[in-house]
């Protein structure tokens, strides 16, 4: 009992103490920050990447795919049993994608995945990660007609409604061009007439004089080069008869006018009512993110939905070779992972195999397992049935982004081992503070023990000062931790606003707000932890004051 | 201060609770508990006691071959010179210490071979003492300062049980000797002679036989220490309480009952 009572009294009259604890407090505080930080940021970024990837990958490294893949299938259900509940085959390529932005192409190089549009969704969360709500409850690669990501209201109108205009203005753009060149090469041959006429007078009569029945000379003059202004003036019958056979010969489509045949007519593109096979494009793929000049974060669209970019990909067979070919955006897929966002490019399986000419061939088949499936059990058991010989690589999503994970575990553990070293130092400031208080206490330490206190009962006064003591700091510091935790978001705000310094740049990371995770677990341990360094540091105090002679101590002055 | 002899403690009558529950009710005037006395009527006994210091490896004997003995119920004074070693004969008899070579005997016992814990048991019960600088913690009240060997002795459960009796005992022994008005007061708050007062009591609450007292009036003026040992007399008296006091003033020698002259560690004369 008196030692519980001297415990209390040394804590209520001993306010150094409490200084000596600050650093266990920031400490832990630092330590619930760092890790839930972190955790928000792995978690997140796992679940991402888990969506994407599916469980198990089973790949092979053929150009041409595997051809017996149904063979395959078969034996892998029996092998994953009761934990498989989905199965997709992908066919993906490396390839190149040209966006044609205001007359520049922009080059990007793209991971081309052919999917399966009813099994993908069941082993990856990809549709969720689309812009059009309706693509998100079932895919398709058929253009939409309006739509696009209504929550975002920077997002330009796509969609049938943006092809559509865009297919106006491009014809009435050639339209334009041609009329253009029909004026110029009007030009020239009224200048080559003038020519000879002049040529003729020349020779005729020796004397150079303006014919008066030319009037279009003078009206050609006038026109130069320049833009017809109105159509009347095409419609002048300032031509001669050849011209405007020439004309005639040149006006409208030629193909529909050389067309004979109904179906001939048809296939020629129309992109008015047309669509090319439909590809999604990851967001990064077709866009720039920026910061405008008050600051918002926003994405400026080179292509958008609707719109037509060229892929270029290599065939299967012996000799590949690169393949072009027109694709239709009809959605955008954002992850918020930049890695996959930057490279991802989805198209239909079918028409992938039949442009590359594959058959059907795949290049893998993806697997999703029941939740709390053994993932490595599973693969190791895939693995016994396909060995390396068959080019077949069988892998978890986890070991597809090991290198990833991996970093970032380490990073956790070196901060964490950072943080608790910090923690530690703080234990050496303890241990000095309680060096002095036992020095201070020793003639208390000798009243105690002349009283009939036991060595024991001593150390753990201090014993457990320290324990009161790194509860106290420890405990403040948690609830600091979560407290900052709660409100991370406005808290960086705050420093920004006063700084000027950005702390969680959205362009970067491709979050609108930091991410966290508050595992009580993690919570409990550390400052269980900073508890144990506080006690561990006021061990060698207390076994100093149990140890104290109490003759020595009584004398102390 | 007013005579203290009027301040008379209350006597408390076990309720019917007390004893339907069957812990001990502490008697609140029972100063002293009766220790058997073997030989008879000696309470205390060091038999050749050796004790030497060291001091930067060279060895200072204090005690060459001290024998003492201190009778029940009596006021014993050791006299001596400063550096005779009365000081630390009191210690080896408080079991503070341990002597290098001789035996110490407490009611027939022998207590200086005995283990720690049971060293720290005697002195906890048996023994009461009392110091020159009162030795009271500055951290708690005069009245926590006399519960504290109560804590010591019950530890955290047996002291949550008895807490009202302890408590009531605390009160009575601070009323017996004069501090009732100073219960709850640190104790720099306190005069020299209330803190002595309050040293008494701390040292009583645990009903010892034996009160070893390290000049407990070397601190204070004529009248003060008169006054304290006025009161170490009156509770001598009242309930035989053995006193064993360690003085260097042949005056206050002269009060008590025996006195035992120390010289050059070794007993000179009694008397």
């Amino acid at each position: 009992m008196y030692r519980w009572l001297l415990c209390w009294r040394y804590l209520r009259t001993r306010y150094i103490a409490l200084a000596s604890v600050v650093s266990v407090m920031l400490g832990v505080a630092t330590l619930i920050i760092v890790n839930s930080v972190m955790d928000g940021f792995t978690t997140e970024m796992q679940e991402r990447m888990h969506g994407i990837l599916s469980d198990v990958v089973i790949e092979t490294h053929s150009a041409n795919g595997m051809p017996n893949h149904p063979v395959f299938e078969e034996k892998i259900r029996k092998i994953a049993g009761d934990d498989l509940v989905g199965l997709t085959t992908v066919v993906h390529v490396p390839a190149m994608v040209a966006i044609d932005h205001r007359g520049e192409n922009i080059t990007r190089q793209i991971n081309l995945i052919g999917i399966d549009m009813d099994s993908y969704a069941d082993v990856s969360d990809f549709s969720k990660y689309l812009l059009h709500p309706e693509n998100r409850e079932q895919i398709s690669f058929a253009l939409r007609e309006s739509g696009y990501a209504p929550d975002r209201e920077q997002f330009p109108e796509s969609g049938w409604v943006h092809r559509r205009r865009m297919a106006q203005f491009k014809k009435r753009m050639r339209e334009m061009q041609r009329q253009l060149e029909l004026e110029q090469e009007r030009n020239t041959r009224l200048r080559e007439e003038i020519d000879q006429a002049a040529q003729a007078a020349v020779s005729g009569h020796g004397l150079v004089s303006a014919p008066a029945a030319e009037p279009s000379e003078e009206l050609a003059a006038d026109h130069g080069l320049a833009f017809p202004e109105t159509p009347e003036q095409f419609a002048s019958p300032v031509a001669s008869e050849s011209t405007t056979d020439a004309l005639a010969d040149t006006d409208g489509p030629s193909v529909n006018a050389l067309a004979t045949r109904p179906e001939d007519v048809a296939r020629v593109f129309d992109a008015e009512q047309e669509q090319h096979a439909g590809i999604v494009l990851g967001i990064s793929i077709g866009s720039t993110r920026y910061r405008n000049e008050v600051g918002d974060v926003t994405d400026y669209y080179y292509v958008q939905p609707g719109d037509d970019v060229q892929v270029t990909f290599p065939s299967a067979g012996s000799m590949p070779t690169a393949l072009n070919e027109y694709f239709t955006v009809v959605d955008f897929y954002e992850s918020k992972m930049s890695e996959y966002d930057a490279t991802f490019a989805f198209v239909d399986i079918g028409v992938l195999q039949q442009f590359r000419g594959m058959q059907d061939a795949v290049s893998s088949i993806q697997l999703k397992l029941r939740e709390g499936a053994d993932l490595n059990a599973v693969r190791d058991r895939l693995r016994a049935e396909f060995p390396p010989e068959m080019m077949l690589q069988v892998n978890t999503w986890r070991d597809l982004q090991g290198a990833l994970l991996a970093a970032v575990q380490m990073e956790t553990t070196i901060l964490n081992i950072l943080l608790f070293l910090i923690i530690a130092v703080a234990g050496f400031g303890i241990l000095a503070t309680f060096f002095m208080i036992v020095v201070e206490k020793t003639k208390d330490i000798g009243i105690l023990k002349s009283l009939g206190a036991s060595g024991a009962g001593v150390a753990s006064i201090f014993l457990g000062y320290g324990v009161l003591l790194g509860a106290f700091g420890a405990g403040v510091g948690a609830v600091a931790g979560l407290v900052f935790v709660a409100n991370i978001n406005s808290i960086a705000g705050a420093l920004e606003a006063v700084t000027g310094q950005e702390v969680f740049d959205p362009t970067v990371y491709y979050f609108e707000t930091i991410p966290t995770i508050v595992h009580p677990a993690m919570v409990v341990w550390v400052t269980l932890g900073a508890i144990m360094i506080a006690v561990m540091a006021s061990v060698l105090p207390s076994i100093r004051a149990a140890r104290m002679h109490p003759v020595e101590a009584l004398r102390y002055e | 201060m007013s005579s203290v002899s009027e301040v008379r403690p209350r006597r408390r009558i076990p309720s019917e609770q007390d004893l339907q529950s069957g812990l001990p009710a502490y008697d609140m005037l029972e100063i002293a508990r009766p220790v058997d006395t073997k030989p008879e009527g000696c309470l205390l006994e060091a038999k050749q006691l050796f004790k030497a210091y060291r001091k930067n490896r060279h060895e200072v004997p204090v005690l060459k071959g001290c024998d003492f003995q201190a009778r029940a119920g009596e006021m014993t004074a050791i006299l001596g010179q400063s550096g005779s070693g009365k000081s630390t004969l009191l210690h080896l008899l408080g079991t503070l210490d341990a002597p290098d070579a001789g035996e110490i005997y407490f009611g027939g016992e022998r207590i200086d071979n005995l283990s720690r814990r049971r060293r720290d048991q005697f002195r906890n019960s048996k023994l009461g003492m009392i110091f020159q600088f009162y030795h009271l913690l500055p951290e708690v009240t005069a009245f926590q300062n006399v519960l504290l060997p109560m804590m010591i002795q019950e530890g955290f459960w047996g002291y949550v049980r008895k807490r009202k009796q302890i408590h009531e005992r605390s009160r009575c022994l601070l009323e017996r000797v004069g501090l009732s008005h100073r219960l709850h007061h640190r104790p720099r708050e306190l005069s020299g002679g209330e803190m002595q007062r309050a040293a008494i009591a701390r040292a009583l609450v645990a009903s010892p036989a034996l009160l070893l007292a390290d000049e407990p009036t070397g601190n204070l003026d004529r009248a003060t220490g008169n006054q304290i040992l006025q009161l170490l007399r009156e509770l001598n008296h009242e309930s035989k309480l053995t006193i064993v006091m360690v003085t260097h003033d042949e005056q206050i020698a002269q009060r008590c009952d025996a006195t035992i002259r120390l010289a050059d560690g070794r007993i000179q004369a009694e008397g």
